[in-house]
């Protein structure tokens, strides 16, 4: 936003958003326990609600701790602001909220997390939304999914249950000439490994839970506007275009330039929806995306050195990460995630779904839970978890079919995990 | 595209400049001028309106004049704040040279540019900004766009 000095990942990860507290001097950022602001006076407060000065009303819209995050993931992904929320699955429904009405519909990639499938294909439903899947490798079946009545293109980055790398530009092309935002959902990658609105995106969605807090202890979301789209072009967008009778008419876009989707997230999303990020959530991920670079670099290798053992040994049939060269998506990871494809990866075992299970139970390092991104190395097997919503077809779809187990791999020793897989899969052939 | 304006200037701008004379503010509360214009004297600068629709009437505390040569020579306008379209900016910035002495600045808001009329501004010592707005720098650099969220730029260990 200026032309001030630019500063690279590191630097940004520690101090976007903050500044030493300025009624103590504290130079951690404090945890903002407080559900509501004072006002100066009543001209102040209507300021505020009129949307006419930015300031903190009530802790369900804005609140200190967590507006230190909002700036530093929105700093991290080039973004002009961003709106954090309770999950990653409120921040999709955030993200499309100000887009979509009933009759309206999304196309999205097949090769999306188990969670986000169902909710897009069974709960948005209920909203009168409807998400049509097609695969993102055939640019024309996402181009015959598109129609009036289409408002975003989503997928994700580096698709989880992993090995799987969405070409960003080549669906920024088809979200340009049909007019249309893109939504990339860049929880597996992180703004480290990829930055999607360099690669076209308009919108980026986070779980926060995963590597960005980065050991398992809470929930939460993000939305990152790129402030790229214009949302006047066409009448597509209401919501940002048109005036808004809980604001006396305001048009968002018009008033607000490219902060407007962020303004709209708070001032209607966060206010009506009220799916907020608490401020303890907030402290710890902050905490998290201090090391965030450091993590990820340990997470790739330690994710490259698993993926190559294990595509050796004669009990597995094939790894599906992007980063061996093996896999088909190997020439993406230069262009779209150059630093590394990321830590999460599936591997079919010999020995089908029974051998799976045998190898999850056999295993004492990696635990056996329902998450990614965490510190610890995670393993599930997601056709009998995450995914069991979904028909086999669609788990196939998604890379998580009955011989299929996903791996999280964490910052541990290299040669710890790779021992314990190596008597687990012993365990699990027997 | 212009250079854009360092942090620095706009921070100097925002802070040693008292008087915005508003060219094409609209007086309907929901525009984006009125938003801009309120909010700069609500944060204590004067602005005066300038709008030959709605010359005599008040605003802000102030009379809305017809044109620059109607502003009482006792306030001296330190920025002429454009929210006119691109290719009307430059009869109102030579007249504007002409007629404002002690004319510090040019700012011209967002989607507003004009490569002939900044040339002419800068040859004589006044300082251009194009294409920003006011509203958003000063919330930006201010601190407030960081309680919402927003990416300010800003880095700094200082209290
Ligand atoms: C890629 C991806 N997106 C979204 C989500 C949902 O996030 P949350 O569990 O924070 O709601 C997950 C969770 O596993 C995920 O892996």
């Amino acid at each position: 936003m200026s032309d001030g000095p630019s500063y690279g990942f590191d630097t940004l990860q520690i101090h976007a958003g903050a500044r030493p507290d300025p009624a103590t001097g504290a130079r951690q950022t404090p945890i903002y326990q407080t559900t509501a602001y004072v006002f100066r006076d009543a001209d102040h407060a209507a300021a505020l609600f009129n949307l006419q000065e930015v300031g903190y009303i009530y802790s369900r819209l804005t609140n200190p701790t967590v507006a230190v995050l909002q700036e530093r993931i929105a700093t991290l992904e080039g973004g002009v602001g961003a709106v954090c929320c309770s999950s990653g699955h409120a921040a999709q429904i955030m993200a499309l909220f100000p887009l979509m009405g009933p009759g309206l519909n999304i196309v999205a990639s097949t090769r999306l997390y188990g969670g986000s499938v169902t909710q897009l294909s069974h709960t948005i439903k209920r909203f009168g939304w409807e998400a049509r899947f097609v695969d993102f490798d055939d640019l024309d079946a996402v181009k015959a999914a598109i129609d009036d009545n289409t408002r975003a293109i989503f997928c994700e980055s580096i698709a989880n249950p992993g090995g799987y790398i969405t070409d960003l530009d080549a669906i920024a092309g088809v979200a340009d000439g049909a007019g249309l935002p893109l939504i990339v959902d860049n929880t597996s990658a992180t703004p480290y490994l990829c930055r999607p609105i360099e690669h076209g995106a308009t919108l980026v969605v986070h779980s926060t839970t995963k590597y960005l807090t980065g050991n398992g202890t809470v929930t939460g979301g993000c939305v990152v506007d790129s402030g790229n789209f214009d949302w006047s072009a066409s009448d597509k967008f209401p919501s940002l275009s048109a005036p808004e009778p809980a604001y006396h008419g305001l048009k968002f876009h018009e008033t607000f330039g490219n902060l407007a989707y962020t303004f709209h997230g708070i001032a209607i999303g966060l206010r009506d929806l009220g799916m907020t990020m608490n401020p303890q959530a907030a402290h710890y991920t902050l905490m998290g995306t201090e090391t965030l670079s450091l993590r990820m670099e340990r997470h790739v290798e330690n994710a490259e050195k698993l993926a190559a053992w294990l595509e050796a040994d004669p009990r597995v049939d094939f790894v599906t990460y992007a980063g061996l060269k093996s896999s088909p998506y190997y020439e993406r990871v230069e262009r779209i995630c150059p630093k590394g494809a990321g830590a999460l990866f599936t591997v079919a075992i010999k020995g089908g779904y029974d051998a799976c299970v045998k190898l999850v139970n056999g295993l004492e390092i990696f635990s056996h839970v329902a998450n990614l991104g965490d510190a610890r190395s995670l393993v599930i097997h997601s056709a009998s978890t995450t995914h069991r919503q979904l028909t086999t077809e669609q788990q196939e779809a998604a890379g998580a079919g009955p011989n299929m187990v996903r791996f999280s791999i964490g910052t541990e020793d290299a040669d710890d995990l790779i021992a314990d897989l190596d008597q687990a899969l012993t365990k699990a052939m027997n | 595209m212009t250079k854009n304006p360092s942090d620095e200037l706009l921070r100097k701008i925002l802070t040693e400049s008292k008087v915005f004379a508003c060219v094409g503010l609209s007086m309907n509360p929901v525009r984006p001028s009125y938003f801009v214009a309120r909010y700069l004297s609500l944060k204590g600068f004067k602005v005066i309106p300038v709008n030959p629709g709605h010359a005599g009437k008040m605003l802000f505390g102030q009379e809305v004049r017809a044109d620059l040569a109607s502003i009482p020579a006792d306030s001296t306008v330190d920025v002429l704040d454009v929210f006119r379209r691109s290719e009307h900016v430059l009869p109102i910035v030579t007249d504007a040279l002409a007629r404002l002495p002690g004319l510090k600045t040019i700012w011209m808001q967002i989607g507003v540019e004009n490569a002939e009329a900044a040339a002419l501004a800068t040859e004589q010592g006044v300082q251009v900004i194009q294409n920003r707005c006011p509203k958003i720098e000063y919330q930006r650099l201010f601190g407030e766009l960081r309680m919402g969220g927003f990416n300010t730029g800003i880095i700094s260990s200082k209290l």
